[in-house]
């Protein structure tokens, strides 16, 4: 657990390190001419603070070391939370290529069956709702467009039936 | 009374039968449209203003309202529910709305807040009715002096009553700022902050792809870890019982109610200011003049109450400046802005002289409208409440693909729903780590406001400091912030001082 | 086409499933196939998006468009985010976009990558206008009262105006350098800002567009000094112009619309007639009139010659007005 939150401490450090880079391309005093702090100074300096107290952190986790020796992580179902994100890069990966009509119908298809271990019937109904669901409230109602990829052909004649 | 029978004619209008069906048919689409993370008034008004040509104006207005109305109400569904705030406004619900369902309690907390949003939306539209005219002034007066202090409260009384790691919570501020200030600099007109070079981060990093990944996405992926086996959310019933029950305990929370209100109607009528402020100091007073403030932010339902009164009462209050003053007070008014230059209204204070038709059917249908969603919303209760039955996995699943979509919606850009992901799992390892959410999404809500108003009043000022307490209301704002956020400290020193003997032991 | 176009709006509000009069007989080889999106160069609810969104309507109205004109905010850094996305979009002929002078300004101020030339253009609508105004309550009557009234605040004098790099900047910068003022430039959102700001005495004057300080002006607590156009403007009939005053001051806002590099030329057509149609509806008539607008339809060629010339003017003033501060 202690080290866990100093790597995490360390990151937020490197974060704002990134961060105060970014923003140093902007001024970042104090600007006498114009009135006021540059357009720098606002995120540079509350990095500054970021860096500082997570270096807190850190400094303070050396001098009361009460580690309850609880792991940060539970091995077991560390995987599952893995797995998942992982399902959720790829599907997000697949948007632009596959559409939103194949991307989250799969998704939903493995998180169903695979992951949640359903049944068929349920993972079915689910799986084949939800993308008619999304067209109509999405699309024909609200009149956002989702992203479609290759599919876009096959929507045509459904854009001519219902807008 | 002239205003009554202005009011009179205008209820005249708003209870024909055509446009009592125009309210409960735009209610209820504002409910479930408020209801998706992700998506609030804003869409629901940008989708039917084009229509509304097609009706006459004064039917249009009130299907406007309606909706308006009804995704108040909405917002407050996916907070409790999911714990998802669907928008800024609604944050604050999930602090108690949030746990009560986890308790539960679900049920109590969505009839909570919908009465507490209709007490809300009923008290401001009658402060509206009576002193639409006169507040207008108010709202000029407000420059970025005070804006920049009124924000600075709404932050104080939230941080000063935070019970987290002070070092955690400062940490979380910081970069919820800091992240705000990713895109353009307004005052010098430059880009910053875009990082990899990737257009998607000049428009800044939105509210929603925040909250959305880590209420959203984070939750979930806490939760899946936490719980090994099968989830934890007590299943919520909702019996007739529980329903006399909530009635009973509502009914204790009338000074939290009109205080939320009158906070709500007040600060949302400020230019700028709207909502979501007025929800935080709403939450923050409550917990601060209760007796037992250690049961908030555990499922209080004083803690459901206060915010949804004061952001359901702000949405009447941001009316008032756009009628009034023409300045729209929130991305919705504006739209409604938009819309009335369409049927060539000329919004400011002309308004009220020339078209009292058009002013008072508003009025009216505002009270219609507030009257029809909490009857819907009530109505509808159950089926929410069912919703929440669905086995674990199944619920993940969906709400993943609600988190996915309604991210994407907002702006139609993937680049957004990456950021979701991505927020979603450094929301989550930081939960992890007893880094509390609140204050990073809250802070990247007011973030930019504060900055904006800080740096151009210095700029007006030539970079004079004391301008901000020099101006007697932006002074007295301040010394209240002073006092927000000393009040708990010495509160903390003394505990502290107390306990220091046996701790140091 | 295969299809048969039946007029169906699923709205869920079902209050208004009446979209009624058929489509008018478009006769030309192309029609869009799938909604239409018009993407906006500024955000939700300033003076560009709310234009935008009237065109819209209209559009849905008089049943302009086959498909619906899907209108999407895109207004990160100044347009930046806009041109970028338009630019990314080449060949599509779903896709038009709402501009207004970041079109040329932010490419020049910002090296974003895109070149203009490359871009479409569709028809240019409307050409707004600019007027220089103060707080009714002041005693500023004309524009020498002005003049001297900042010269002797030293600086001071507070001009507010939209972001830093923007049209009412610019304009500052001209007033700054005709009359060899100085003020102190108070960037604010959006022009709304700006006018409540005026009457609310935040700030000492602006460069509004008539539409954002109508109501206030209606309301005598706004009063013109002078007009950025070389001829009066019709509601404000008693306001001298800058040329007038022998001060060849003019400076338009330009909305026009713009579709990506290589569009099909008969998608370009496509769009063009129906812009041309909305240019001659009555609705939109009425609003140049009522907004004081200058209703100037350009298209083509012509159009794509105007936009570099302007380009070209706005990269003089923006050299003059040295940036970097």
């Amino acid at each position: 657990m202690v080290t866990a939150d100093r790597i995490i401490a360390l990151g937020l450090m490197a974060l704002s390190a990134y961060f105060m880079w970014h923003a140093s391309a902007l001024p970042i005093g104090w600007n006498g001419m114009t009135g006021g702090p540059g357009g720098g100074a606002f995120p540079f300096w509350l990095s500054a603070i970021i860096f500082v107290t997570a270096g807190l952190i850190i400094l303070r986790s050396f001098r009361r070391p009460k580690d309850t020796g609880e792991p940060f992580f539970d091995q077991d179902t560390l995987r599952s939370v893995v797995l998942v994100v992982l399902a959720l890069i790829v599907t997000v990966a697949l948007l632009p290529f596959v559409g939103a009509y194949i991307a989250i119908p799969l998704f939903l298809l493995w998180y169903l069956k695979v992951f949640g271990g359903h049944g068929w019937g349920l993972t079915a109904i689910i799986t084949l709702a939800t993308p008619v669901f999304l067209f109509f409230f999405f699309e024909v109602t609200l009149k956002i467009l989702l992203p479609k990829g290759w599919t876009e052909p096959f929507f045509i004649p459904l854009y001519a039936r219902f807008f | 009374m002239e205003l009554l029978g202005h009011l009179a004619d205008g209820f005249g209008t708003s209870l024909m039968p055509l446009n009592l069906l125009i309210v409960f048919l735009g209610v209820t689409a504002g409910l479930f449209i408020g209801a998706m993370p992700g998506l609030g008034s804003v869409n629901g008004v940008a989708i039917v203003l084009p229509l509304t040509f097609i009706v006459p104006p004064s039917s249009a207005i009130i299907l406007l309202a309606a909706i308006y109305y009804g995704a108040m109400y909405g917002g407050a569904i996916s907070s409790i529910l999911l714990g998802i705030p669907g928008a800024s406004t609604a944050v604050a619900t999930t602090f108690d709305g949030r746990p009560m369902a986890q308790q539960g309690k679900a049920g109590l907390a969505l009839i909570t807040a919908a009465v507490a949003s209709f007490v809300g939306g009923t008290i401001s539209v009658l402060l509206f009715t009576l002193f639409a005219t006169p507040l207008a002034d108010v709202a000029l007066a407000f420059g970025p002096a005070e804006e920049f202090a009124l924000v600075l409260l709404a932050f104080m009384t939230f941080v000063g009553l935070g019970g987290d790691d002070v070092l955690k919570t400062i940490i979380m501020i910081c970069l919820g700022l800091a992240l705000s200030t990713v895109g353009l600099d307004l005052i010098s007109g430059q880009p910053r902050l875009i990082f990899f070079d990737l257009p998607g981060f000049y428009s800044g990093i939105s509210f929603l792809v925040l909250a959305i990944g880590v209420y959203g996405i984070g939750e979930i992926l806490y939760t899946i870890e936490t719980q090994k086996t099968a989830p934890s959310v007590t299943p919520a019933r909702l019996t007739f019982r529980e329903l006399g029950y909530g009635i009973k305990e509502i009914n204790k929370l009338w000074k939290t109610m009109s205080l939320g209100s009158a906070l709500g109607f007040f600060v949302g009528m400020l230019p700028a200011a709207g909502a979501t402020p007025a929800a935080l100091m709403s939450y923050g007073i409550a917990k601060l003049t209760t007796k037992t403030p250690e049961r908030f932010g555990k499922g209080a339902i004083e803690g459901v109450a206060a915010p949804e009164t004061a952001n359901n009462a702000a949405s009447t209050g941001s009316l008032l400046p756009m009628l009034t003053l023409g300045i729209p007070g929130s991305p919705t008014t504006a739209l409604l802005l938009g819309g009335m230059v369409m049927w060539g209204l000329v919004p400011g204070p002309m308004l009220f002289i020339e078209q009292p038709d058009f002013v008072w059917g508003l009025i009216s249908s505002l009270y219609t409208a507030n009257l029809a969603a909490v009857l819907v919303n009530l109505a509808l209760i159950p089926l929410f409440v069912w919703a929440l039955r669905m086995p674990f996995t199944v619920l993940c699943a969906l709400v993943f693909v609600l988190c996915l979509v309604g991210g994407f919606a907002p702006s139609q850009k993937l680049h957004d729903v990456w950021l979701i992901v991505a927020f979603g799992v450094g929301g989550y390892i930081l939960r992890k780590a007893d880094y509390p959410m609140a204050p990073l999404v809250l802070a990247l809500v007011l973030g930019p406001l504060m900055e904006k108003s800080f740096r151009q009043t210095l700029i007006s000022e030539q970079g004079n400091v004391l301008a901000f307490v020099e101006r007697p209301l932006s002074g007295t704002f301040i010394a209240l912030s002073a006092a927000f956020l000393l009040l708990p400290l010495i509160k903390h020193l003394k505990r502290l001082t107390g306990r220091v003997p046996s701790a140091a032991k | 086409m295969g299809y048969i176009f039946t007029r169906r709006t699923l709205m869920a509000l079902a209050a208004s499933t009446t979209l009624i009069g058929a489509a008018p007989a478009l006769a030309e080889d192309w029609s869009p196939q799938k909604p239409v999106e018009m993407v906006i160069m500024a955000g939700q609810g300033g003076g560009a998006d709310r234009l935008a969104r009237l065109f819209q309507s209209i559009i849905q109205q008089e049943n302009l468009s086959k498909m619906p004109i899907l209108p999407v905010n895109k207004g990160g850094g100044s347009g930046a985010e806009a041109l970028r996305y338009l630019k990314d979009k080449g060949g599509d002929n779903h896709t038009i976009m709402a501009t207004l002078n970041s079109y040329y300004t932010t490419p020049l101020r910002t090296d974003i990558g895109v070149n203009i030339e490359d871009f479409t253009p569709i028809a240019r609508m409307a050409l707004d206008t600019f007027v220089l105004w103060v707080n009714a309550d002041s005693d500023i009557q004309t524009l020498d009262d002005y003049v001297a009234a900042v010269k002797e605040s030293g600086g001071t004098w507070k001009m507010g105006g939209t972001g830093t790099g923007q049209e009412d900047s610019l304009v500052t910068a001209m007033l700054e350098k005709e009359f060899d003022i100085k003020v102190t430039y108070v960037p604010f959102k959006g022009g709304g800002d700006v006018a409540k700001n005026l009457v609310g005495g935040h700030i000492d004057s602006s460069v509004n567009n008539p539409s954002e300080a109508l109501g206030f002006y209606q309301a005598g607590k706004l009063r013109p000094i002078a007009a950025l156009t070389p001829e009066r403007i019709e509601v404000f009939p008693d306001t001298p112009t800058m040329t007038e005053l022998g001060h060849g001051l003019v400076y338009w806002m330009q909305r026009s619309f713009v579709a990506p590099k290589d569009m099909d030329p008969a998608a370009v057509a496509y769009y063009t007639d129906m812009f041309e149609k909305l240019a001659a509806s009555e609705e939109w008539q009425t609003y140049t009139t009522e907004k004081a607008l200058m209703a100037d339809f350009l298209t083509g060629e012509a159009l794509q010659a105007y936009f570099l010339e302007e380009r070209d003017k706005h990269a003089d003033l923006l050299g003059s007005m040295g940036e970097g501060s």
